[in-house]
């Protein structure tokens, strides 16, 4: 479900919290694991994100809401500095990891990206094994040897809940999984290197609602051990699995707090608007 | 209201035509193909008959005793061959790797350019440029060179003309290396850029994502380029010809002088006096045509075989 099924009438997301598996309890303030001081973003001469500031807290899920085009996704891409590959986009400010700004000249991107996985829209399985998919990361950040790679290979298959489904066809193509069991792969891979972070960029949309569910409940699960940045177009989906949200408007951060509140008791009228579905 | 437009029989008959005309352009590769490889057999009854099998593996080619054979003309082209895909793979991979993932848009054009005004050089001038250029260099420098750091071995052992198999193989790569790397370059740039992202978001390097994500994906289209370097490669005469030296003979030095199928024809079509000479020429031509073709079957098994186990059949 997209936002602009969201509904309608009933005033300042009541409907969605009574609707969704309970939100979970504005947790309390824990440690900060990214911090984002004055952020500003570049695609050539357009300007993307303004001005931006969030505290992402230690082991929580944060969910990034927003209209299309917001600005959702370059934010989250610029916590493993993907967006370098494209030589014409930039970003300024501050991005602090753990303290350490990872914007600074100097910053091992190779060590970064293993600290901060990143799972996209569209599954993207390697056209590999199911076990090289996961090899492949493993290998490019540790030595071990072939029973220690077995080992952490079964290892984040089962933290991804997919080990069941595939210990019968480890060596079999991963791009002939289904949908969500790609997606969970994927997850698979990106927790294989001992990550700190998980960004997700809108991981269900492109799957059905059965392996939404089983991704979410993973997320749910994974929260324990990462701290995770999900983009999601699904305000539902927010509500259901994280403890905070930001809601982004054209680039600029509108609003930032405890999931809960943000969708019982918005502080600023765009959010309510927004979750509302008065637009979207 | 737009009036709607009814089917007419006229439309029909255009739609019988086009289709007819498809069909016919379509079935007449396959006649063209297949009366070049009668022609062929037919031609080369005398020598079939005469040699039989022995022709593939008898060195002899004696005019003067109307004793012919083909194995130095095989082994000349395969070898040439070899060496001309040795050299023009990895560097059509460095070249369209370098143009498509690291060049500056205004590095990448002129060089993506530069690199397709090669395949429009007719042959005959990388012939000459490899007699006049090529060659002198290589008898003066690159020989010497070779043989002072590997001359025991035999692949590099005798004088150093310039002439011969390899500085063949060397013009060749240049032949086919344009050929490749417009494939190649093509097939990276069809790459999703989610997949290289992923690669990279996993921490890889340019090179660990070229290796295992950008390269497997494209490993058809990598293939088809290849593929499409060695039927130029194995088939190209005049360049070859002025290089190579066209001795029959089957030498392990790398520097001495051989023959491809596609020279011997050139050098003694012109020459061959006696039916039976003619006839051994003509058999030479049906064999390059069944390599060929073989080697296209061999491209497509592989093909399905790696597509199959990488899963990347679409």
């Amino acid at each position: 479900m997209n936002s602009s099924s969201a509904p309608q009438s009933p005033p300042a997301g009541q409907l969605l919290v009574k609707t969704s598996v309970a939100p979970h309890a504005a947790p309390a303030p824990s440690k900060t694991k990214i911090s984002v001081r004055g952020l500003d973003f570049f695609y050539g001469d357009h300007q993307a994100l303004y001005d931006n500031n969030l505290e992402i807290p230690a082991g929580t899920v944060t969910a990034i809401i927003g209209p299309s085009g917001c600005g959702k996704s370059t934010h989250i891409r610029v916590f493993n500095r993907i967006y370098q590959l494209y030589r014409d986009q930039r970003a300024s400010g501050e991005v602090r990891l753990d303290g350490q700004n990872i914007l600074a000249p100097g910053v091992d991107l190779i060590e970064l990206r293993r600290r901060v996985g990143m799972i996209f829209q569209k599954p993207t399985p390697f056209p590999l094994s199911v076990y090289e998919n996961l090899a492949y990361g493993i290998r490019l950040h540790y030595k071990v040897n072939r029973s220690e790679l077995d080992g952490r290979v079964e290892q984040a298959l089962r933290a991804a809940a997919l080990w069941d489904e595939v210990k019968d066809k480890l060596h079999r193509s991963g791009t002939a999984l289904s949908g969500g069991q790609q997606q969970r792969l994927c997850i698979a891979r990106a927790i294989a290197v001992e990550p700190e972070v998980l960004l997700m960029d809108e991981p269900t949309s492109a799957i059905d609602p059965v392996a939404t569910a089983r991704i979410e409940e993973l997320v749910n699960e994974l929260k324990q051990q990462y701290t995770i940045v999900i983009v999601t177009h699904n305000m539902q989906q927010a509500t259901r699995i994280s403890e905070f949200t930001a809601f982004f408007f054209e680039g600029r951060i509108i609003e930032f707090g405890p999931t809960i509140q943000l969708f019982t008791n918005p502080k600023e009228r765009k959010t309510e608007e927004y979750i509302t579905g008065r637009f979207g | 209201m737009m009036r709607r437009r009814s089917h007419t029989r006229a439309q029909a008959l255009a739609e019988t035509t086009f289709h007819g005309t498809a069909l016919t352009c379509a079935v007449l590769v396959l006649v063209s193909m297949t009366a070049i490889f009668v022609e062929l057999v037919r031609n080369s009854r005398l020598s079939l008959a005469k040699f039989g099998w022995g022709f593939l593996t008898s060195a002899a080619w004696n005019p003067v005793t109307s004793d012919f054979g083909a194995a130095s003309s095989i082994f000349g082209t395969l070898v040439s061959t070899a060496i001309a895909l040795l050299i023009a793979v990895p560097l059509s991979l460095a070249i369209a790797l370098f143009l498509v993932e690291m060049a500056h848009p205004r590095i990448a054009r002129p060089v993506g350019s530069a690199i397709e005004l090669l395949a429009a050089i007719p042959s005959i001038i990388y012939g000459m440029w490899g007699l006049f250029v090529l060659a002198p260099y290589m008898a003066d420098h690159v020989q010497p060179l070779l043989q002072k750091f590997f001359g025991k071995l035999p692949l590099f052992a005798g004088p150093p003309m310039g002439i011969g198999m390899l500085s063949a193989g060397l013009v060749l790569a240049l032949m086919v290396l344009p050929f490749i790397t417009a494939v190649v370059r093509d097939i990276f740039a069809l790459v999703p850029s989610v997949m290289k992202e992923a690669g990279y978001g996993m921490g890889a390097t340019t090179w660990e994502v070229t290796r295992k994500v950008t390269l497997r994906h494209g490993m058809r289209g990598v293939l088809g380029g290849v593929f499409l370097g060695l039927g130029r490669a194995i088939g190209e005469t005049m360049a070859v010809t002025f290089v190579i030296g066209n001795d029959h003979r089957i030498a392990a030095s790398l520097f001495a002088s051989g023959n491809t199928i596609s020279s011997t024809l050139a050098n003694e079509f012109t020459e061959a006096s006696q039916p039976l000479y003619l006839s051994a020429l003509v058999e030479l031509g049906l064999i390059l045509f069944v390599i060929t073709f073989l080697i296209q079957i061999a491209a497509q098994l592989w093909l399905k075989h790696i597509s199959h186990r990488l899963g990347t059949d679409k």
